[in-house]
């Protein structure tokens, strides 16, 4: 709740978490939100402009533009959000368990992460579409398979810097167990890196599979797709423009948004920078603390 | 209390498939006495922050036993509230996102004291090393040295261990105040009757608070006396050490 109302305070990120929080909101109640149903084709409609009734306009084929991008969040972000959340917990896992316990464990799990890393991303991707076929599950379980290396990798270097710290150290000496030095210490402080870290890249997925869309190896029509309506409109480029506009712009905003959010995360969970009120009222306590010692004595 | 069996550690030189290994420790043998105050000084790489990791269990020996009351350190439990530590790095010992509060709870928690209880204790601490209540709130990063410092030791002694071990614990404080916490070691001990080992450098630091000193050369236990016979050591490396100082 603290983390929040910090979040709040900063206009850019109060931003950015609403227009994620409404992304969201929208992506899965898709069916009262769109005005129309997306895939329903009217050909009397093709290219018109926006109305009250549709407002966005319609495509190529007399669709509801804005109902279609509605429908689109459901596998351009929320999907990519399931893919994100599978590969960067398969790479904290591995990474934290790397980072803190080194030796042996660290130097097999980092050659397999090696391994995995030397293989060209795109193109693995591309193989993997090609053994499982084309479709939105395949490209997501691609994107699983050729991540969470990375993400091992980045997390396993983050934590082990905070795994060499003191305190780390006094907690071992004590008779903490490594499982609970881990959640307690470690997590928190590595926290902030790993929401970084997965919160930028969740922009670069959301592009990445817009594009594989876009070459026609996402989702497969009548179903929206951000990716896949700014194919379509690509074939109309020249004579309508316009078309481009909407999915174009709604994506740069929602990876903006994501990518904003993700700096102010980083500050909001750092206590060090925390400028928040509760530090300057503790400081006024204190003040008037040791007014009162010194009465007393 | 604390006994210490012909130990040997030596860590590994070079990359991953070179087998050529380091000695740091070798052949160390000492005990301990409950209460008892034992300074360990040495020179930078002579191995003595290594002896302390492996005092308190972080690290394994390669040879030989470390004993607590009879029962391996390398085991948790019979660690878990007799040992503890402080050590020189003031800025990494509390967790960053910790209040001085939190920092505090964690040995208290582990103990399965009560949060009230614990509480009231962490007040009395705080009184104990000088501290007022209003330093609960605070993060680390808020704290100059000298109280953050305190905040460890106040932290070390929470759980009323028999053993503290004290890496460098007053090595990267200024003068004045590393005499401020010799005093509050001192009465800490009179109040708790603690035991510590006290890793230094500093042989002055050492003579002021330990009962015995062991002085450690190259991972070899050069020579160890008490504190009033330290002027008559025996071997070269330890006058030479004393002469240093005394000129």
């Amino acid at each position: 709740m603290k983390l929040f109302k910090l979040i709040w305070k900063d206009k850019l990120a109060a931003i950015s978490l609403s227009i994620i929080a409404v992304t969201i909101i929208a992506g899965i109640f898709a069916p009262l939100f769109a005005p129309h149903d997306p895939a329903e084709v009217n050909m009397e409609l093709r290219f018109a402009p926006s109305s009250w009734e549709y407002l966005l306009g319609n495509d190529h084929l007399g669709r509801c533009i804005l109902s279609r991008l509605i429908y689109g969040i459901r596998p351009s972000v929320l999907w990519v959000f399931v893919a994100l959340a599978i590969s960067v917990g398969i790479g904290a896992i591995l990474g934290f368990v790397a980072g803190y316990f080194r030796g042996k464990t660290d130097a097999f799990v980092m050659r397999v992460c090696d391994v995995m890393l030397s293989f060209p991303g795109y193109v693995m991707i591309l193989a993997v579409i090609g053994i499982l076929g084309v479709g939105l599950e395949n490209i997501l379980i691609a994107f699983v398979i050729m991540k969470w290396a990375w993400f091992a990798r980045i997390i396993r270097t983050s934590v082990m810097q905070y795994a060499e710290a003191d305190y780390v150290k006094f907690s071992k000496a004590l008779g903490v167990s490594n499982i609970k030095i881990i959640m307690k210490h470690i997590v928190p402080v590595a926290l902030p890196d790993v929401a970084v870290i997965s919160s930028s890249s969740f922009g670069s997925m959301i592009l990445q599979l817009s594009g594989f869309s876009f070459l026609g190896l996402g989702i497969q029509a009548p179903n929206a797709e951000w990716g896949m309506m700014l194919n379509e409109a690509r074939e109309v480029m020249f004579s309508r423009p316009e078309i481009m506009l909407a999915p174009g712009l709604t994506i740069i905003i929602v990876v903006s948004a994501i990518n904003f959010l993700s700096d102010s995360l980083q500050v909001a969970l750092d206590p060090k920078l925390m400028t928040s009120k509760h530090k300057l009222q503790g400081q006024t306590v204190a003040s008037s603390a040791k007014l009162q010692g010194k009465e007393v004595a | 209390m604390l006994s210490v069996n012909q130990v040997e550690k030596s860590y590994k030189k070079g990359g991953l498939f070179s087998g050529e290994r380091q000695k740091v420790l070798s052949n160390i043998s000492f005990e301990c006495k409950q209460g008892e105050c034992l300074g360990i000084i040495g020179e930078s790489g002579s191995g003595k922050s290594t002896l302390g990791r492996l005092l308190l269990g972080i690290e394994k020996p390669d040879h030989g036993t470390i004993l607590f009351e009879g029962k391996s350190v390398d085991d948790r439990k019979a660690r878990l509230g007799n040992i503890s530590a402080v050590f020189q790095d003031y800025t990494s010992s509390i967790n960053p996102f910790y209040t001085v509060e939190q920092a505090m709870m964690e040995p208290l928690k582990l103990q399965g004291m009560v949060r009230q209880e614990a509480q009231i204790k962490i007040d009395l601490l705080l009184y104990q090393v000088g501290l007022n209540p209003s330093y609960r709130t605070k993060y680390p990063h808020e704290l100059s040295g000298g109280e953050a410092q305190r905040v460890c030791i106040a932290r070390a002694v929470s759980t009323e261990p028999k053993c503290i071990v004290l890496d460098e614990a007053i090595s990267s404080l200024d003068g004045s105040v590393q005499i401020q916490v010799l005093e509050l070691l001192k009465s800490l001990r009179e109040i708790y009757n603690i035991g510590y080992i006290f890793i230094t450098h500093d042989i002055q630091a050492a003579s002021y608070i330990c009962d015995r000193v062991m002085i450690i050369r190259n991972g070899q236990i050069e020579e160890m006396v008490k504190i009033e016979q330290l002027k008559d050591v025996q071997s070269a490396y330890a006058r030479k050490l004393l002469q240093m100082i005394i000129t």
